[in-house]
């Protein structure tokens, strides 16, 4: 027992141990040890790259699966989520300045008349980890916002949250109106939300409903992967 | 002298509560993304509507049209500053088509979650929070409702916040909790942990149960979860009418009258004192259940093969009570320090 009473030295650990160590200590929320760790290992020559894909994306997406398996909850997701965003104030500059490959990008918003951002947080926050570039518009977005902001970073995946069933009805607004000015089929658009299911996000031409964050990371891959393979036959 | 909801408990063995809020002002033309609780000040006949639909239909309690009247919610529409004010107009309007009734019908303040996240992973305070479920609860206590009624919370933190701001307004209450998650609230929480929450507060509330989640299965299955810690308070069932579906620019829900006249008796079987719907529950619905609930005879408790038989399967195997949820070994979990 008096081994898990030790406090650990993360850097007196080799790197293996250590990204083991931060996939426990992100699935704990533990932001500085995370913040520590990442340090350790650009320090011990890692790529940022590198960090990202095996550290941080690793260690979420065990958080993700135990979470699309009910073994984990918002509150414990949403510190693993933070303890990663600490990681990721750490490598996001050193990307951009190492041109590290790209998943893809997505904006994605709370629509009009919804307060709630839980679950869009999270899907922001998986999406960011699993290497994604995410314009989140926050809540309450009317087809205005969405619009502008899809025009303005041209993104992969559009992503719209609703928790209310007063409010997912306004989905089909947006996807309408794209419809209207021929854009609707430049964008991946991905809908979820408490209320919603997979015929809902048929009815309202999603192309795909995604019931929690971890199958909006899934699903967002699979759509990416299928739209490079278009081009590359196209 | 006792509240009103408190009497009928003490007169009769069920209760029927209302249905739906939402669907129903949606086929009365309200647009998606609009606040519902200005049609309080804006268009009070259709609010009018809305209660009797319920009163007619046989419910003997409705919940008022303020699920949304609180700061954080209406600081969304330009309102934040309005939030006691639609509340009281809110209940003035249940009390008047209550009164109306010619019976005794109670009027339950209705009070939504924040939307905002308390506890370690949020930023809602303890005191903000209470703060601003006191300030509905008064505009609801103001405008004549019999009970508070808090609702469709996920989180413990916010439903002990609603007890407070319930307590300093001086009123008697009821809550429930929606269970949308591996059959736990989004939080976490299961149906036996609440029991222990509710029973653990120095204002418990007359009544506390389950609403809108899932389907009629999953709540079901929570009720019989609250049974089981063995409390006598009585226990409110408000499941919604089947699944969402979307159809012709509008939200219709799939669940049959029939189906929430089978789903009210398995809820009393199950221990559950007050039967309502929640989404998509319509008066035709309510007329069903109360048409069922007074020509049947109650029954035997059903098992949960009998519930899933009946009504559909389960959203998830485990609801967290029986010890045979999924769980996660864990070699060292590192010591906080701090």
């Amino acid at each position: 027992m008096s081994d898990e009473e030790d406090d650990i030295i993360l850097s007196e650990l080799d790197d293996e141990e250590l990204v083991q160590q931060m996939f426990d200590d992100l699935y704990d929320g533990l932001k500085d040890e995370i913040m520590e760790a990442v340090n350790i290992l650009l320090e011990r020559g890692w790529a940022p790259y590198r960090v990202l894909t095996e550290a941080l994306v690793g260690g979420m997406t065990i958080v993700g699966n135990d979470f699309r398996d009910g073994i984990l909850f918002v509150p414990e997701v949403l510190l693993a989520a933070n303890a990663m965003k600490g990681g990721m104030s750490i490598l996001k500059p050193l990307l951009a300045e190492t041109g590290a490959p790209r998943m893809g990008s997505m904006v994605i918003g709370t629509v009009k008349g919804d307060i709630h951002d839980i679950g869009k947080n999270l899907v922001a926050m998986m999406m960011e980890g699993a290497g994604f570039e995410v314009v989140d518009l926050g809540i309450n977005n009317a087809v205005d916002a969405y619009l502008g902001a899809m025009a303005e970073h041209k993104p992969d995946i559009l992503g719209m949250s609703a928790l209310l069933t007063t409010t997912m009805p306004y989905m089909k607004v947006v996807i309408d109106t794209m419809k209207e000015q021929g854009i609707r089929d430049d964008y991946i658009v991905l809908v979820g939300g408490a209320p919603l299911n997979e015929e809902f996000g048929k009815a309202i031409g999603a192309d795909a409903y995604c019931r929690d964050a971890a199958v909006a990371v899934e699903t967002a891959k699979k759509f990416i992967a299928r739209k490079h393979n278009q081009m590359a036959a196209g | 002298m006792t509240d009103a909801l408190t009497r009928a408990l003490a007169q009769r063995d069920w209760l029927l509560a209302d249905g739906a809020t939402g669907t129903n002002l949606f086929n009365m033309g309200l647009q998606s993304g609009d606040a519902p609780e200005f049609w309080n000040e804006n268009e009070p006949d259709k609010i009018r509507a809305l209660y009797r639909g319920a009163v007619d239909a046989g419910s003997d309690l409705f919940l008022t049209n303020s699920f949304g009247a609180n700061a954080s919610r209406l600081k969304l529409h330009d309102a934040g500053h309005r939030a006691y004010e639609l509340s009281k107009l809110a209940a003035e309007l249940g009390r008047e088509i209550a009164d109306a009734s010619g019976r005794e019908v109670i009027v339950a303040g209705s009070v939504g979650p924040t939307g905002e996240i308390m506890g370690a992973a949020g930023s809602l305070s303890h005191e903000r929070a209470v703060e601003m479920f006191e300030e509905t609860a008064n505009g609801l206590k103001d405008g004549g409702a019999d009970v508070l009624w808090v609702e469709t919370i996920s989180a413990p933190e916010e439903y002990m916040a609603a007890a407070e701001a319930f307590a300093n307004a001086g009123m008697p209450w009821c809550g429930t909790m929606s269970f949308d998650t591996a059959g736990r609230t989004m939080m976490g929480m299961t149906s036996a942990d609440m029991v222990k929450m509710v029973e653990g507060l120095p204002n418990p509330p007359i009544g506390f149960g389950a609403n809108c989640g899932v389907g009629a299965s999953d709540l079901l299955r929570t009720v019989l979860g609250f049974v089981a810690q063995g409390t006598e308070r009585p226990i409110i069932a408000k499941g919604n009418a089947g699944i969402p579906k979307y159809h012709e620019g509008h939200i219709h829900y799939d669940g049959t009258p029939a189906l929430m006249a089978e789903y009210a008796l398995m809820a009393r079987n199950s221990g559950a004192r007050i039967i309502g719907g929640c989404c998509g529950t319509m008066p035709d619905h309510l007329s069903a259940m109360r048409a069922a609930l007074e020509t049947h005879e109650p029954g035997p408790r059903p098992t949960l093969e009998q519930i899933t038989e009946a009504l559909g399967g389960f959203s998830s195997e485990s609801d967290g009570t029986d010890g045979e949820g999924p769980t996660r070994e864990r070699k060292n979990k590192r010591r906080r320090t701090s």
